[in-house]
C-alpha cells in the first residue's frame, strides 16, 4: 500500500512536470547553496591549515620583545646564540633549533635587482622550515663558523635575478656584501595569508651577524618540537626557561614572544569554520523558503484536486490514506529536490574550488544533513495541506466545481 | 399504488438491505436551522431497483448521502445490511462504503489524466488487492460495461456515455450489494441515457445488485421497479409502476 501511494505520488508529480519542477526549485537552491557554501568553506579551511603547516612541522617561533596589542613590541633584550643553545639543551621534546635572523635587503646581479628578505641561519633551518636544496649544497661546517659570504637563493629570487641561467658559483651583491651563490631551494609556494615562502636568501648566521647587522643578536629562534608532542607544552617550557634566563620578576609580563604555529592554525581554522557555519545558516534560510514554496503549491493542489479527494473518499479511501498520499507527494517533491540540490551543490562547489584553487571537499555529514532536512521540509510543510485534504467532507468535495 | 403517509414504520424485515427509521437530518443551528429530512421511514429489500425523485431541496440528496454512508442522520437510525451507522463516523463509515456500496455520479467523477483501467482499479487499491489480481478484476468489470477495448484511454478520450460506463465499472469492481447512482444520466443525451439505463437494468436483473438512483426525469425513473418521491424532507409518494420496458 505504501509503495502504491509512493507510485501515486510520483504519477501526480509527473502529471504536472512544470509545476513540480518549479516547486522543487526552492529546495534545490536551498540544498545546493548549503552544500556549495559549506564545501567551499571546508576547502578554504583545509587550504589555510595546509598552508600554515607548510611553514614547518610542529614549529615554534621565539622572538624578543613583548607581544603588545596594536603597537610595536617594546624594546627588550635581544636573543642570542646562548639562548638558542639553552633551549636545545634544556627543553625536552625539542627536535631541532635554528636561528632565523632576517633583514630586508636589496640584492643586485648584473643590471637586475630585487628586494628580498635575507635570513642568517644554519643547516638546521632546512629541516625546521621544511626547505630542501634544489641545486648546489647546504653550508659547510667551515662556512657556518667562519662567516664567509656564501648564500642559498630561494626560488623566487633565483627567477627574478637569473631567469633560466644557472646561478651556482656566481656572485651577487646583498646589501653591501658580495656573496657567492652555493645553492638554490626547491619552491615551497605561498603560505597562509599569501606570503611567498620562496622570496628569501639564506646565509650563515655568522656572516649575517658580522656583515649585515653588525651584532650578535638573533631576531628569531625557530624550534621544531618532536613529532606527536603537544606543542603548547613545549612552548610553555620555553617560556619558563627564558623568563628564568632573562630574570623576569614574578608577575611581570614576558619580554619575549613564543608563537606556536599549531595554535595559530587552530585559531585560523576556528575562524573559517565559524564563517562556514554562518554561510551555511544563511543558505539554510533559503531552504526554509523553499519549504514554504512546497507548502504553498500543495495547498493550491489540495484545492484544485478537491473533487479528486472527494472521489477517493467516496470509493473507500480512509482519511488517513488521503493524508498519506498528499504528505508523500510533498516528501517525494522535497527529497527529489534535495537529491538534485546535492548534485548541483557539489557540481557548483567543484567549479568554485577549481577557480579559487581550493581543494574540493565533499562534506559527507552536511550532504546527509541537507538531504535529511529537505525530507523533513516535506513532512513539515506537507502536513498542513495533507491534513486539509484528509479533513474534507466527501459530499462537499464531490460537489466542488 | 401510493403508500399511505405517516403510518407506523414497517416491521423489521431481515431481508431489507436498507432500513431507515425516523430519520431526520438538520443542518445549522438556531434561526438558520434547515431540516433537510423531516423524519422518514424507508426500507429497501435486496435486489430492488429504486428511483428517488423530487425537486431540489426536497431532501433526496441528503437521503442519498445518508444511504451512501457519506453522512449520518441527526435523529433516527439507518441500518445498512444490519449495521447501524448512527454511531459511526470517519473510518467506520468508510469501511461500510468499502464493503457494500458502489457510487455512480452525475458528473462521472473519473480521475482525469488517468486511464479507464486505472480508474476502475482505484477502489481495489484502497482494498489492498494485489496488482495482478486488481488488473484482472478491473478488466472483467470493464468488460461487463462493454469497454474492455478502451482500458488504456483516459476520460478525455472517451465520450460521456463511455465515461459513465467506466464510472459504473468502477462502482461494480468491488462487487457491491448496493449501487447508488446520483442522476447517472443527467449529463447524457437520450441515446446514451437509454444505453446506461439498459446497463443498470441488466445489472439489477442479472447480477441481483440493489440499485438506488436519484433522478428528476420520469422517463429515467420509469426504468426502476419502485419510485419514491420526496418533498420538503418527507416521502410523499412510494409506488411500483408497471414496467414500461
Amino acid at each position: 500500500m505504501f509503495l502504491q501511494t509512493v507510485l501515486m505520488a510520483l504519477r501526480e508529480i509527473r502529471r504536472n512536470t512544470l509545476r513540480s519542477a518549479l516547486t522543487m526549485l526552492g529546495v534545490v537552491i536551498g540544498v545546493g547553496a548549503v552544500i556549495a557554501l559549506v564545501s567551499v568553506g571546508r576547502g578554504a579551511t583545509q587550504k589555510v591549515t595546509e598552508d600554515i603547516s607548510k611553514l614547518g612541522k610542529n614549529l615554534l617561533m621565539v622572538s624578543a620583545g613583548a607581544r603588545v596589542r596594536g603597537g610595536a613590541s617594546s624594546a627588550a633584550q635581544a636573543l642570542n646564540m646562548v639562548d638558542m643553545l639553552a633551549i636545545k639543551r634544556e627543553i625536552s621534546g625539542v627536535h631541532a633549533v635554528s636561528p632565523g635572523s632576517s633583514s630586508n635587503q636589496q640584492v643586485i646581479y648584473g643590471n637586475k635587482n630585487a628586494a628580498t628578505s635575507i635570513t642568517g641561519t644554519d643547516n638546521n633551518f632546512f629541516e625546521v622550515r621544511g626547505y630542501s636544496i634544489d641545486k648546489g649544497r647546504q653550508f659547510t661546517q667551515g662556512e657556518a663558523q667562519s662567516g664567509v659570504p656564501v648564500c642559498v637563493l630561494g626560488a623566487t629570487v633565483k627567477t627574478e635575478l637569473f631567469a633560466n641561467q644557472d646561478p651556482l658559483g656566481t656572485q651577487v651583491r646583498v646589501g653591501k656584501v658580495s656573496c657567492q651563490i652555493i645553492g638554490t631551494l626547491v619552491s615551497k609556494g605561498t603560505a597562509g595569508l599569501g606570503q611567498d615562502q620562496d622570496d628569501l636568501i639564506l646565509m650563515p648566521l655568522a656572516t649575517f651577524q658580522r656583515r649585515i647587522t653588525g651584532n650578535n643578536d638573533i631576531s628569531l629562534i625557530l624550534v621544531s618540537a618532536e613529532e606527536g608532542l603537544d606543542t603548547s607544552i613545549v612552548a610553555e617550557s620555553i617560556r619558563a626557561l627564558l623568563r628564568q634566563r632573562r630574570h623576569r620578576p614574578l608577575g611581570s609580563d614576558d619580554d619575549f614572544n613564543v608563537r606556536d604555529m599549531a595554535e595559530i592554525a587552530d585559531t585560523v581554522t576556528s575562524t573559517t569554520t565559524a564563517l562556514t557555519a554562518l554561510l551555511g545558516a544563511i543558505a539554510a534560510v533559503s531552504l526554509l523558503v523553499g519549504g514554504i514554496g512546497i507548502m504553498n503549491i500543495m495547498l493550491v493542489s489540495v484545492t484544485e484536486r478537491t473533487r479528486e479527494i472527494g472521489i477517493r473518499l467516496a470509493i473507500g479511501a480512509f482519511a488517513g490514506e488521503v493524508m498519506m498520499q498528499f504528505l508523500l507527494e510533498a516528501i517525494v517533491l522535497s527529497t527529489l529536490g534535495g537529491v538534485i540540490g546535492v548534485i548541483m551543490g557539489l557540481i557548483g562547489s567543484f567549479f568554485a574550488a577549481r577557480s579559487l584553487s581550493l581543494p574540493f571537499v565533499i562534506p559527507p555529514e552536511i550532504v546527509a544533513l541537507a538531504f535529511a532536512f529537505s525530507a523533513l521540509v516535506g513532512v513539515l510543510f506537507g502536513y498542513l495541506p495533507a491534513r486539509k485534504a484528509a479533513q474534507l467532507n466527501p459530499i462537499e468535495a464531490l460537489r466542488h466545481e | 399504488m401510493t403508500a399511505p403517509l405517516a403510518q407506523p414504520g414497517p416491521a423489521p424485515d431481515d431481508t431489507a438491505l436498507i432500513q431507515l427509521r425516523g430519520v431526520q437530518k438538520v443542518y445549522g443551528e438556531g434561526e438558520s436551522e434547515v431540516r433537510a429530512l423531516a423524519g422518514i421511514d424507508f426500507d429497501i429489500t435486496r435486489g430492488d431497483f429504486v428511483a428517488i425523485m423530487g425537486t431540489s431541496g426536497s431532501g433526496k440528496s441528503t437521503c442519498m448521502n445518508i444511504l451512501g454512508c457519506l453522512d449520518v442522520p441527526t435523529v433516527g437510525s439507518y441500518r445498512l445490511a444490519g449495521v447501524t451507522t448512527t454511531d459511526l463516523h470517519g473510518d467506520g463509515l468508510t469501511l461500510l462504503r468499502r464493503h457494500y456500496i458502489g457510487f455512480v455520479f452525475q458528473g462521472f467523477n473519473l480521475l482525469s489524466r488517468t486511464t479507464a483501467l486505472e480508474n476502475v482499479e482505484l477502489p481495489l487499491v484502497y482494498r489492498r488487492v494485489p496488482a495482478k489480481e486488481r488488473r484482472k478484476t478491473a478488466l472483467r468489470s470493464l468488460d461487463l460495461v462493454g469497454l474492455s477495448d478502451r482500458a488504456e484511454h483516459t476520460p478525455q478520450e472517451l465520450s460521456g456515455g463511455q465515461q459513465q460506463r467506466v464510472a459504473i465499472a468502477r462502482a461494480l469492481v468491488t462487487d457491491p450489494e448496493l449501487l447508488l447512482a446520483d442522476e447517472p444520466t443527467g449529463n447524457l443525451d437520450s441515446a446514451r441515457t437509454q444505453e446506461i439505463m439498459n446497463l443498470l437494468v441488466d445489472l439489477n436483473k442479472m447480477r441481483g445488485i440493489t440499485i438506488v438512483m436519484v433522478t428528476h426525469e420520469p422517463d429515467v425513473a420509469a426504468f426502476a421497479n419502485r419510485v419514491v418521491v420526496f418533498r420538503d424532507g418527507l416521502i410523499v409518494e412510494d409506488s411500483r409502476p408497471e414496467r414500461a420496458h
